[in-house]
């Protein structure tokens, strides 16, 4: 069954349609790859399910139930945890208290030393803990990006949402984050859903890959299928595809 | 850890220092000194939300006010024991700062800056309206006026307990709610972090060190509030003390409240400029130089020599 719906999913900024009747599902234990050109709605889709954005029609569903009437900071309460293209994260505090405002939501009547333990934890697991202690303003935008990831994933979310992580990242990194997102799958038996321009990553690590174009679904498949067809093909310019294939 | 141990050892040593000073002080100064304490708990509160939750308030003499005013009528009608009107002040200024912080939660920058100016001219007008039950602008007096070293030490005795209740609320998961609210309103959301509930929080419980500041103030002018005292002025001085303390930070807090509560005198005796004019224009210079020397307050200067000796 499907963990996560978008169902007809509609949404315009003034006259420029960013999801014109999406319907896209996740199934659970799965990663699948939400790809498009610039300003194919991708992002939109992700604000949309983690209710920055509101709907105007169409649905969200997940776990079988909509989520159009949970206030977005109970969304992480939901499971649904989520990183940000720019980096969102809290400048001025240190790593650890950044992974610690994570756990916002499973900390209520636990001990703060258990939290932190929980956090620091985390934050080994994402391989940063050399940086636990120091602010979160100036860091490198690699590190950044897994600081947010920690973040999210100590709220132990059933579904993550990804939104390009491997922006700014080098080739020997973009191997390891495949790697890295795989074990959330297959390790932590998460559900991901994740946005990104590099296509190897996409399509290797992807079970199933959606493809959008000016807010509209123009594919959708298992990678292979989608590498093959030609709307996409012709949505990245023919060569793009072809040459990361 | 090595950091939360100076600072216990700071703060019991702080506790050692103003229990004893008394004694060593004479009654007028010891007068000087509970405005201080009473000083540090608005600047404390002020900090919770200005330096924590990054909302800004120019309202908070309108916060005092009504402190003042609930200890005085209280005192007044129904004799009640003046120190027990400080939690029943605040108590009554936390309502009043929920009540505040619900339509503040639409406003941020500038306009929550009108909004709450407005506040602080509007509350003092009160009294002139129900000036029957209130005294009017000739104000209403608490039944009884205390003396300096009573004054003393409640007042201490009521910043040790703002303080510790301060720390305590700061430390953990409010403090770093609080902290996420301001730096990243999105990411603080998408957390779990309800906005609406940590800024109201963060202005009642802002409100509520308010109104127990405004209580002490009344007792230490001989029991008396009166509108004209609470003026948007009072608001400024708790702004400024904050500023010189630190924002986001605990330890300037005692410096700051010094600051603001000992330079006027201080600076009235001053040469050449010694008079009541100058000492406004002292003052002025004083924070101009300060802001320019101390960005980040007294507590980012402690924050930079800590960081130094670490280096060390």
């Amino acid at each position: 069954m499907a963990l996560l719906s978008l169902q007809n999913a509609t949404l315009r900024f003034g006259g420029i349609v960013a999801l014109d009747d999406v319907s896209l599902a996740v199934e659970a234990g799965t990663i699948a790859g939400l790809i498009g050109p610039n300003g194919a709605g991708k992002t939109t889709a992700f604000n949309v399910i983690t209710r920055l954005y509101r709907l105007e029609s169409g649905d969200v569903v997940f776990d079988g139930r909509s989520i159009l009437r949970t206030p977005p900071s109970r969304i992480i309460r939901a499971g649904i945890a989520r990183t940000f293209q720019n980096v969102e994260l809290f400048p001025t505090m240190t790593v650890l208290e950044n992974v610690l405002v994570g756990a916002h939501t499973t900390s209520l009547f636990e001990r703060e030393e258990s939290v932190r333990r929980r956090a620091l934890e985390t934050i080994d697991f994402v391989g940063i803990t050399h940086v636990a202690g120091r602010r979160a303003a100036g860091l490198p935008f690699g590190t950044l990006k897994r600081v947010e990831l920690a973040r999210a994933l100590v709220s132990r979310p059933r579904l993550l949402l990804l939104d390009e992580p491997a922006g700014g990242l080098n080739h020997e990194e973009v191997e390891e984050l495949a790697i890295f997102i795989l074990r959330l799958r297959d390790d932590l038996k998460l559900t991901v859903l994740l946005v990104e321009h590099h296509m190897n990553l996409v399509m290797r690590v992807s079970d199933h890959v959606h493809v959008l174009n000016f807010g509209r679904t123009i594919a959708s498949g298992v990678p292979a299928e989608v590498q093959r067809n030609p709307r996409v093909i012709e949505a990245y310019l023919g060569g793009e595809l072809e040459a990361s294939a | 850890m090595k950091r939360g141990l100076a600072g216990y050892v700071a703060v019991a040593a702080c506790a050692v220092f103003f229990a004893l000073l008394p004694f060593t002080l004479s009654d007028y100064h010891r007068g000087i000194a509970a405005q201080v304490a009473l000083y540090l708990i608005a600047i404390l509160g002020l900090n919770v939300l200005v330096g924590y939750t990054g909302q800004i308030s120019i309202g908070h003499s309108a916060f005092m006010a009504i402190g003042g005013y609930t200890t005085a009528l209280m005192s007044h009608y129904h004799h009640t024991n003046l120190v027990a009107t400080l939690p029943l002040a605040f108590a009554i200024t936390f309502v009043c700062g929920v009540l505040l912080g619900l339509p503040a939660l639409r406003l941020s920058g500038v306009y929550l800056a009108l909004a709450t100016f407005a506040l602080a001219v509007s509350v003092p007008q009160l009294p002139l309206k129900f000036s029957k039950f209130t005294g009017g602008s000739a104000g209403i007096s608490a039944n009884r006026i205390v003396g300096n070293t009573w004054l003393y030490e409640v007042a201490w005795s009521a910043a040790a307990v703002a303080f510790v209740f301060t720390w305590l609320l700061l430390r953990g998961r409010i403090g770093r709610a609080f902290r996420a609210v301001r730096d990243s309103e999105v990411a603080a959301t998408s957390s779990g972090v309800t906005l609406a509930i940590y800024k109201t929080l963060a202005f009642g419980v802002s409100a509520a060190l308010a109104g127990v500041a405004g209580s002490l103030f009344v007792l230490a002018t001989n029991g008396f509030a009166q509108p004209n005292e609470f003026s948007v002025t009072l608001s400024l001085k708790i702004l400024i003390g904050a500023a010189v303390a630190g924002l986001g930070s605990l330890w300037g807090v005692v410096i700051g409240a010094a600051f603001i509560a000992l330079l006027p005198t201080i600076s009235a005796s001053a040469p050449l400029i010694g008079s009541t004019h100058g000492q406004d224009v002292v003052f002025g210079a004083f924070v101009i130089l300060v802001m320019l020397l101390l960005p980040n307050g007294v507590a980012g200067l402690l924050l930079r020599l800590s960081r130094l000796r670490a280096r060390a």
